[in-house]
């Protein structure tokens, strides 16, 4: 004990330096900074302010080795006491004392927010400066994705489509994170995040598509509804296993690295990905790998029927990202500026420090997982009347924008009514679509159709013809 | 027969008081060869249950007659996403029925550590088609447990059920068949039930089978299967129909396509019921008979377990068959959602092809 406490005053002024980060910071730390920056007149973002904290907290094996002789006395080395053990990963300092690591710190890591539950600014809290068009096209996409929700789920109550997943609760955290990325960010989505598509420029009558797998569909009617990509938008196809995007987004960002491209990699997962082996593959292999990657969890309580607390004793997934050498930040998912500054901060250092960084929104998903479930069987209503009300993260963005004057009570009653025709009459136009037809149920396996699947195309064609009743109207015969 | 009433009734009290049904059974058209012949099939009347339900009096029964057996999975506790545990943590505690971390190689990995220590595991899989994160642990690790220890140790209890197969939408991820993986890793066992009415006697028979069990449940069968009653069954072949002209064999939710497909022609129908170790011998004689061989299934036909059948027969019934070995199965694809009635071995693509066999 004495030893370590030697080192520790002896490693004070370091760690006084380096060891601030947007994990470890408190709220109030930040805001000091914020404020500092403002009475000089110069708007400080906290983009810088993490950028430098990032750059000095950098842990390689030889750099920890370095950092650690702040613990080391040579002098002491010298007299025959050696007080550090020098590993292959680095100097660790010895300690009499048989102390273990706490399961968890006392405290809960801090939930960074920008607006109140009225979205009201928190007074201490400094935010990113944001344009009213990036804003209102934030709030209007949110808008969207629950006008969508709302149609896209009565349609399939109705049968006229197999499945959907709605994104209600989680509006701040498709749309705070898609606007602070670029375009050019590779993003692997897991399945409730269409907000970025929407962003991006998916259309309504595309994603619909996707949900009648008409012939328009890009996936030509081969996946589960909610399961879209666009390589133009770049965003890759969304499997349903889930966590398997994990470890390939670091592969895509190793490239982006190799292309020293500017440019990320977003991945998005749930807080029931976090137990998967390929969720711990990814985060250690992009650690060490020292790939451009933005990792944002949507931690929102429940996996299915599975609450956290079922899921994992850890506080959350953000510790887990320190654990594996990666920085880390808790937001309040259902704030949409806490998401974007957030998103915005950690992407900046994932490029210009070529690191991983792992955003982990707090929020709650206010639907049930999905059209085949039924929420009410495992919680209480009560619980999701709550998010749903007082924790809206759609209410709360409209009443910061509103108050900026940025959109009217007018704006809003009108661009609710004219989305939702829109969507309607996407789906009237997808469901009148016919399918794509025989063949594309055989190209696209490989590259080139193999002759196995020619013949069983061919055999399969010969059948329809004799037996047609057996088979959907809907689909062509083609050539 | 008498022994196996007496392990039977070890099942839990329900099977005490129906001891004149089960031997009243003990002649009905029972199965062959060897698996089949170290115990009879018994029909214990019940009331019309579906899948879910067969599983869950199953699980129950389980529970109940051992208490060193477990339950456990994704969304377990609160019933499981097909309801086949519902009220079972309710009945028989958090500590013995619950929700595992969303990690299915974790849960396999459990359930052999805890089957090794002289437990029974039953390990939920979600969906067969999310097997694969914990294909190691079966692989390498469930299937080998007892040889690489020269028996010193074993995972015999252990059970891993995972719905499985065509549902309607299930799409790439939701629809699969993987049985034929699990048909190449010696020391595994691989069950499949064909309707409630096998489901819940052949789930008990693999909880107690002594060596670990894949148990593939047909997801169609969940929603649209009704029986009035079930088999007690054993881990063999069943010949569900005689027939002359031509042997039909299946398993799962397919043998109703082909039973189906049966009429006018005199099929003899077999549902295997257990893929590995395969009931060879039933099929054998069945074909010597028929001089005929149909296999058909919903995984792709590629590499099916299909192709093991006829590989097999082929050897040891080459000059008593008629035609060539027939296999209607699904094609070699990804399972397409919008697709799905083109994808699947239809009642007339297997009458197609009893027809082209026996007019071969």
């Amino acid at each position: 004990m004495a030893l370590w406490l030697a080192g520790m005053i002896r490693g004070a002024s370091y760690y006084k330096k380096t060891l601030i980060s947007i994990t470890t910071r408190s709220s109030r730390a930040f805001a000091s900074s914020g404020a500092r920056d403002a009475d000089k007149g110069s708007f400080r973002t906290p983009y810088m302010a993490s950028a430098t904290a990032f750059i000095s907290r950098r842990f390689r094996s030889s750099v920890a080795g370095q950092q650690l002789d702040h613990f080391s006395s040579h002098d002491d080395e010298d007299k025959g006491q050696v007080r550090t053990l020098d590993f292959p990963g680095g100097r660790v300092p010895y300690t009499s004392e048989m102390r273990f690591l706490p399961g968890s710190s006392e405290n809960r890591v801090e939930c960074y927010r920008v607006l109140d539950d009225d979205g009201y600014p928190l007074s201490s809290t400094p935010f990113q400066h944001i344009d009213k068009e990036v804003a209102v096209k934030m709030y209007r996409g949110m808008v969207t994705l629950q006008a969508m929700d709302t149609v896209i789920y009565e349609a399939q109550r109705q049968g006229r489509i197999s499945f959907y997943m709605t994104s209600y609760g989680e509006e701040a955290v498709n749309l705070g994170s898609a606007a602070a990325l670029s375009s050019d960010d590779i993003v692997l989505p897991q399945y409730r995040e269409p907000g970025v598509m929407l962003w991006r420029g998916f259309e309504l009558q595309e994603f619909v598509n996707q949900f009648f797998g008409n012939k328009n569909d890009i996936g030509k009617g081969r996946q589960m509804p909610t399961h879209y990509g666009s390589n133009k938008h770049n965003v890759i196809t969304i499997s349903a296993p889930l966590a398997t995007q994990l470890p390939q987004a670091v592969g895509a960002a190793y490239s982006i690295k190799m292309d020293k491209k500017d440019a990320c990699v977003v991945t998005y997962f749930g807080d029931g990905c976090s137990s998967e082996g390929d969720f711990h593959a990814s985060l250690n292999f992009a650690a060490v790998m020292e790939v451009p990657i933005v990792y944002i969890c949507r931690n929102n309580g429940w996996a299915i029927s599975t609450p956290v607390t079922d899921q994992f004793r850890s506080d959350g997934i953000v510790v887990k990202g320190q654990a594996y050498g990666i920085p880390s930040i808790r937001v309040d998912g259902n704030d949409a500026l806490a998401v974007y500054n957030a998103v915005g901060a950690a992407r900046k250092v994932a490029i210009n420090e070529q690191r991983p960084v792992l955003v982990e929104a707090l929020t709650y998903r206010v639907g049930h997982h999905s059209t085949s479930d039924d929420s009410t069987k495992y919680r209480p209503i009560d619980e999701i009347e709550h998010w749903k009300t007082a924790r809206n993260p759609v209410s709360i963005f409209r009443n910061w924008v509103q108050r900026r004057s940025w959109w009217s009570d007018k704006q809003e009653s009108d661009f609710r009514a004219h989305i939702r025709k829109q969507v309607i009459h996407a789906v009237q136009v997808a469901e009148k679509t016919e399918k794509s037809p025989v063949g594309s149920i055989f190209c696209d396996v490989y590259e080139n159709v193999p002759p196995n699947l020619m013949e069983q195309e061919k055999l399969l064609k010969e059948t329809i013809r004799r037996y047609p009743q057996d088979f959907p109207k809907d689909v062509p015969l083609g050539n | 027969m008498a022994t196996n009433l007496r392990k039977f009734k070890r099942f839990g009290s329900m099977f005490t008081s129906h001891s004149n049904h089960l031997r009243g059974l003990s002649s009905s058209p029972a199965s062959s060869g060897a698996l089949a012949s170290a115990d009879g099939p018994i029909l214990q009347p019940a009331k019309s249950i579906n899948l879910y339900t067969a599983i869950n009096q199953a699980l129950h029964i389980a529970l109940d007659s051992d208490p060193r057996s477990y339950i456990f999975g994704e969304d377990v506790g609160f019933g499981g996403v097909f309801r086949c545990t519902t009220g079972l943590a309710d009945q028989f505690g958090k500590h013995r029925v619950f929700n595992t971390p969303l990690c299915e190689q974790g849960i396999v990995g459990f359930a052999i550590g805890l089957a090794a220590m002289g437990n029974r595991a039953i390990a939920e899989i979600q969906f067969a088609d999310y097997i694969f994160p914990a294909f190691d642990q079966i692989v390498n690790e469930a299937a080998k447990f007892r040889y690489r220890s020269g028996n010193e140790f074993n995972c015999g209890g252990l059970t891993i059920r995972a719905p499985y197969g065509a549902v309607g939408h299930g799409a790439l991820y939701h629809s699969q068949s993987p049985e034929a993986f699990f048909c190449h890793v010696p020391g595994l066992k691989v069950v499949i039930p064909r309707s409630p009415k096998e489901a819940k006697g052949l789930l008990l028979a693999s909880i107690r089978d002594p060596n670990p069990v894949v148990f593939f449940e047909p997801k169609v069968i969940s929603f649209f299967g009704l029986s009035t009653s079930f088999w007690i069954g054993k881990l063999g072949t069943w010949v569900i129909r005689e027939g002359s002209d031509i042997t039909l064999v299946g398993w799962g939710a397919q043998l109703t396509t082909m039973e189906q497909a049966c009429e006018g022609i005199s099929c003899e129908l077999i549902d295997l019921k257990t893929l590995l170790p395969w009931d060879r011998e039933t099929v054998e004689a069945s074909v010597r008979k028929t001089g005929r061989l149909l296999i058909s299934h919903e995984a792709p036909v590629t590499g099916g377990f299909g192709a093991e059948i006829s590989a097999s027969i082929v050897e040891r019934c080459f000059l008593r068959l008629e035609a060539p070995v027939a296999r209607v199965c699904g094609l070699d694809t990804p399972f397409p959602h919008v697709f799905e009635p083109f994808y699947m071995p239809t009642k007339n693509k297997v009458l197609d092809a009893i027809k082209d066999t026996v007019n071969f």
